[in-house]
């Protein structure tokens, strides 16, 4: 516990300071949310490394929580649904479900190439499409898998903060 | 009814109701410090529940009136809990309730309308939540009772207000190995009855850990609001009672502006210097397993045995 | 006459022409229905005029051999007639329609129901042993009839029946030992003269009277280790007579503890009352804990009687122990405590017991783990339900919440009177009376929880329909009864306080103590939380964006559609619960894995098996029915059916009598 303790104290803040607010135009429902983002997170057939990348945009350094974002764990609880990966033909009709169970105002965030445009998977036979083609999308969020900095900054476009 | 209650009863609402998501929002951000983040702010919680409140609300389908009323029942059982308990000044609004063992039994009331509406949803999850939930309840009780039983021994009364105001006239009592086991117990207790580190985890994300949050998975927007806006209460007015019952000092004694100033103030301070050493201590233990809890709270009711024990033959 | 004397000749006479009339009129139910409910109506205003001190008092010599027939009726026998009849009026009411609709109109069935109402009301009315023995072995013989009514259903109803008559009759030897005993010491039999001999019996008789009565009483109270037969038969009776039983009958066993060990015995010493508060404590925890286990509704409700019973007791044995050592103000106060809890208990017991019949008359189930989703198909009942289990659960403004306060305040009160023994009963008592409060939360919230919310979990569940009116209406009157208890319990507090013999609290609103600083006000309590609900609701409709509501199908994470078989079941609930007690309740599990044939690392199916037995049962009964099965096999060699050897055994026996004179002569 006292080595904890002394960890901590070692260590300090790790946080980085925030950088400025994204420029771009933000999604007009997401004003109504006012500063408090809960999100769901919905791996519609990734590869998993989207998810390491939005690891660590929560994590110490990034923060994604400063900025009044929040994974939850119900699509009921979230205002926004953070989808990853090509949808594939299982996770369509799931997806399609989870998108329903958020109340309105709801928000789709699409998270790396793969949820925009298929990305590497484009055309495979397991493939029903990207994100666009099974709910309507709010914000996309490039790279693959995209960098920690670039999912916050489109978090932080939901916020607002 | 005397003044000084009526003022009470006005006051102490409006300061938990207002004042509990500050609490929660806090406990975060010292949370959020220590594990080297920087926090989404002490207000943070307020923008939720003001967001929730804007949302749709969301009927699933199958629930009865149990699910639809059970957010309401939660947060009046708490609001008849902060009128009443002297948290500010030391008379109580509605005297006749302001006794112990009502005022648990009021805070279990609302604990029972939100298991039930767990089972209301026929899943899964809501099933588990209220099974573990109760399994937590019935054996927090003993403890809490015989606490309870332990520091009303010598005030000869469980009324709130007696406790509270003979504490205030006799300082010497609160280091009495009768107050200091009874309040070890209680702190346990109340980490078990709020859902916190080690019994509960209030941010986990996994099903099969949760015990509060698998309850409510079901509820959205303005009922979700309630239900959060329920559970910090539950949370600052059970810190407040751990807080008044042993130092109660600060709390108002006469009805002028300045006492109850000083009142309010002794409480938010008090709170939010037990919120911030509950969240600090969470961030050095793990969850315990479900069924390791039980041990826990066996321990603590045996302290509160022993407290029992102490206030008879230390007497 | 006084009212009271007019009250019980009501009961008597009405009573026996309802009996008489069943026998003869074809169209019997209705008969029986009203006179039952008309026989416990009289039986109400006969207790309360008791109560309100017009007490009476008749013998006539002529009716039984030797002393007659002496009845009395002072208060504290008057609030258990009342009681009795309180709820012989709701059963009466149910009974009109349900006992039409389960086919136990027979005869015998009928005419037992009104005598069965008959000897409750007359057993605590009787002023002399005779009386006292003969209505109660009445009592015992009409409930038995009452418990086989429904013998074709199954053989566990015929070994409920067997079980109850064997215990309740050596319960009644006991309470007949014990009182023979006690008359041996007294000029005759009658109340008055061992209430006057009671004082000057040695320790040692008086505590064989008190012990020897206390098992036969407590056996009939469903007390543990005597407990055996009531979660048999209490569930397997018709639910009306269940709720006679569980809310009328097991009361009289108190009435018996209190008007023996307080009122003829005078008292006695401590460590009866430790012994009383001791059975109690532990009858209340394990008896709650058996109904956290199970997942048969009327079962779990016969459990559910023992805790309360154990709980009367703890209430007795409490006030017993302050008695003695002259606390006489906290004394008024425990007992005031318990028989408030027996007034409260009768009135929920008897509102769950007549829910249960009409979920069981309506789909033929009491297995909690095969019911759920009645809330739609059954509002009523649902509703009574709930009501019910709010008042049983000692949550505000339940009916037991009052009940179990005072019971607290008497044993807090307690600590600085009553010495070293006090010290260490009344800590553990309190965590007892904790516990058992916070398992009955957890066990009404199964009952009601998984019995009638959520989805049916079978096909009968889903196809039910709510009962028909009379037997709705018995449930009002219960109904209404719990609210009024739950709500003003100082309306009844008077005739409580009467029968305990001390005033301990007052108070209209606000029940206050007289002792002690303490109140409580369970009025202003319910209407705090109803305006704080009213007062939420209209801030969240204020503040609250105009969106209508709309309905979604439940989370089921995407996959689904979610079944009834997801749900949680009775079984599965109490899960957690029975882990923590592992070691009390000693479940028996068994689990079946069998694998494929190709390869036993392939598992073809699993079965898993749980029970919980009734480990008090298993470790005390078993041995003893074990030993009488081997006794029986000895005898049945003897028996060869050879009549050479029967006639041996003759001549054998005359030889030995034979001898014997010479030798002892
Ligand atoms: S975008 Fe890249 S990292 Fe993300 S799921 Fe697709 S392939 Fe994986």
């Amino acid at each position: 516990m006292l080595s904890l303790w002394r960890k901590i104290r070692r260590t300090g803040r790790v946080a980085e300071p925030p950088p400025p607010l994204p420029e771009g135009e933000r999604p007009e429902r997401a004003a109504l949310l006012g500063g408090s983002v809960q999100i769901r997170h919905v791996d519609a057939g990734s590869c998993n490394g989207c998810e390491i990348e939005i690891g660590s945009a929560f994590g110490p350094v990034h923060d994604g929580e400063r900025y009044g974002a929040r994974l939850v764990a119900s699509p009921r609880h979230a205002d926004a649904l953070l989808v990853t990966g090509v949808v594939t033909r299982n996770m369509a009709e799931p997806l399609r479900r989870t998108f329903d169970a958020v109340p309105a105002p709801k928000l789709v965030v699409a998270v790396g190439d793969c949820a925009r445009n298929c990305g590497v998977f484009a055309g495979a036979y397991g493939v029903a499409g990207a994100v666009r083609d099974v709910v309507p999308v709010d914000v996309e969020i490039h790279g693959c898998p995209p960098r920690p900095e670039a999912i916050v900054e489109g978090l932080r476009k939901l916020t607002g903060r | 009814m005397s003044a000084l209650g009526v003022v009470g009863g006005v006051v102490q609402p409006v300061l938990i109701v207002a004042g509990s998501p500050l609490l929660v929002g806090l406990m975060r951000q010292v949370r959020a410090r220590l594990e080297g983040r920087a926090g989404a702010g002490v207000a943070q919680p307020w923008r939720d529940l003001r967001k929730l409140l804007r949302k749709e609300r969301i009927t699933p389908r199958g629930t009865s009136e149990v699910f639809r009323f059970a957010p309401l029942v939660l947060v009046a059982t708490t609001l008849v809990v902060a009128v009443v308990v002297p948290f500010v000044a030391t008379e109580s609004a509605v005297d006749p309730v302001a006794d112990l063992f009502a005022v648990v039994a009021l805070l279990a009331l609302g604990a029972v309308a939100l298991a039930l509406a767990g089972l209301d949803t026929g899943t899964a999850f809501g099933g588990m939540g209220a099974s573990r939930e109760m399994t937590i309840l019935a054996l927090v009780e003993p403890t809490l009772l015989v606490a309870i039983f332990a520091l009303s021994v010598r005030v000869g009364s469980t009324n709130l207000g007696a406790i509270v105001s003979s504490t205030l006239h006799d300082p010497a009592r609160v280091i009495s190995p009768v107050s200091l086991l009874a309040a070890v117990a209680l702190i346990v207790v109340i980490v078990a009855e709020t859902g916190r580190i080690p019994v509960d985890n209030p941010s986990t994300h996994l099903e099969l850990t949760m015990v509060h949050e698998a309850m409510v998975l079901e509820y959205a927007g303005p009922d979700l609001a309630l239900v959060e806006l329920a559970s910090a209460m539950r949370l600052s007015v059970f810190l407040g009672l751990l807080a008044n019952l042993f130092a109660p000092w600060g709390i108002a004694t006469e009805a002028t502006p300045l006492a109850v100033l000083i009142g309010v103030l002794a409480l938010v301070v008090k709170v939010g210097v037990l919120g911030g050493l509950l969240a600090a201590g969470e961030v050095f233990v793990a969850k315990l397993r479900l069924f390791r809890v039980p041990e826990l709270l066996a321990g603590s009711s045996l302290l509160a045995l022993l407290a029992v024990a102490a206030s008879f033959f230390l007497a | 006459m006084n009212l009271a004397a007019t009250g019980m000749a009501a009961v008597v006479a009405i009573g026996l022409v309802t009996a008489l009339l069943a026998a003869v009129v074809p169209a019997r139910s209705a008969v029986v229905g009203v006179g039952t409910a008309v026989t416990g109506a009289a039986a109400v205003v006969a207790g309360a005029a008791a109560l309100a001190g017009g007490s009476f008092s008749v013998v006539l010599p002529e009716v039984l051999p030797l002393s007659g027939v002496a009845l009395t009726l002072d208060p504290l026998g008057g609030l258990f007639v009342a009681v009795t009849g309180g709820v012989a009026v709701a059963a009466g009411i149910y009974a009109m329609s349900y006992v039409d609709s389960l086919d136990l109109r027979t005869r015998g069935v009928q005419v037992a129901l009104p005598l069965f109402v008959v000897a409750m009301a007359l057993v605590p009315a009787a002023a002399n042993v005779s009386t006292l023995l003969v209505c109660w072995e009445l009592m015992a013989l009409a409930s038995l009839v009452l418990v086989v009514a429904e013998h074709r259903r199954g053989p566990r109803v015929a070994s409920a029946g067997r079980w109850y008559a064997v215990m309740t009759h050596l319960g009644f030897v006991s309470v007949l030992i014990g009182l023979m005993v006690f008359v041996a010491h007294a000029p005759d039999d009658s109340f008055a003269a061992l209430r006057e001999a009671g004082g000057r019996l040695s320790p040692a008789v008086a505590g064989v009277v008190f012990v020897a009565t206390l098992a036969g009483f407590t056996s009939k109270a469903g007390i543990v280790p005597l407990h055996a037969w009531l979660p048999r038969a209490h569930p397997e009776a018709p639910s009306h007579v269940s709720a006679l039983m569980s809310a009328a009958m097991v009361n009289l066993g108190v009435y018996g503890v209190v008007r023996v060990g307080v009122d003829l015995l005078g008292g006695g010493t401590a460590w009866w009352w430790l012994l009383v508060l001791a059975l109690g404590a532990v009858s209340a925890v394990y008896g709650i804990l058996q109904a956290a286990m199970s997942s048969d509704l009327k079962r779990l409700l016969g459990q559910s009687t023992t805790e309360n019973m154990g709980l009367v007791l703890v209430g007795i044995g409490a006030a017993g122990l302050f008695a003695s050592s002259g606390e006489h103000t906290l004394a008024a106060l425990a007992l005031t405590a318990a028989l408030l809890h027996v007034v409260g208990h009768a009135a929920f017991k008897t509102l769950l017991f007549l829910a249960a019949g009409s979920v069981l008359h309506a789909t033929g189930s009491r297995d909690l783990d095969a019911l759920g989703g009645l809330r739609p198909v059954m509002p009523v009942t649902t509703a009574a339900f709930g009501l019910g289990a709010l008042a049983a659960s000692a949550l505000p403004p339940g009916t037991a919440f009052v009940s179990e306060w005072l019971l607290l305040q008497a044993l807090i009160h307690g600590l600085p009177a009553g010495g070293v023994a006090a010290a260490i009963a009344m800590p553990v008592a309190v965590a007892a009376v904790a516990l058992t409060a916070g398992l009955a939360v957890a066990t009404f919230v199964k009952a009601f929880g998984v019995g009638f919310l959520a989805k049916p979990r079978s096909g009968a569940a889903a196809d039910a329909h709510e009962s028909p009116f009379t037997m709705l209406a018995g449930m009002g009157v219960a109904a209404v009864v719990c609210v009024v208890l739950a709500l003003w319990p100082a309306g009844v507090l008077p005739a409580v306080q009467a029968a305990a013999g001390g005033a301990a609290v007052s108070g209209d609103v606000t029940l206050r103590l007289s002792q002690a600083t303490g109140a409580l006000s369970p009025l202003l309590l319910t209407l705090g939380l109803l305006a704080a609900v009213v007062v939420v609701a209209g801030v969240v409709r204020a503040a609250v964006a105009r969106r209508a509501r709309r309905e979604a199908r439940l989370w089921d994470c995407g996959g689904g559609p979610m079944s009834a078989r997801m749900e949680y079941t009775a079984t599965s609930f109490a899960e957690p619960l029975q882990r923590v007690f592992d070691d009390v309740v000693q479940p028996e599990l068994d689990v079946d894995v069998s694998h494929h044939q190709e390869s036993r690392y392939l598992v073809q199916a699993v079965e898993y098996r749980r029970k919980v037995p009734d480990r008090i049962e298993r470790r005390l009964y078993e041995p003893v029915l074990n030993a009488i099965t081997a006794w029986g096999g000895a005898g049945r060699r003897l028996a060869s059916g050879s009549v050479h050897r029967y006639l041996g055994y003759g001549f054998y026996v005359v030889c030995g009598a034979l001898i014997l004179l010479a030798v002892t002569r």
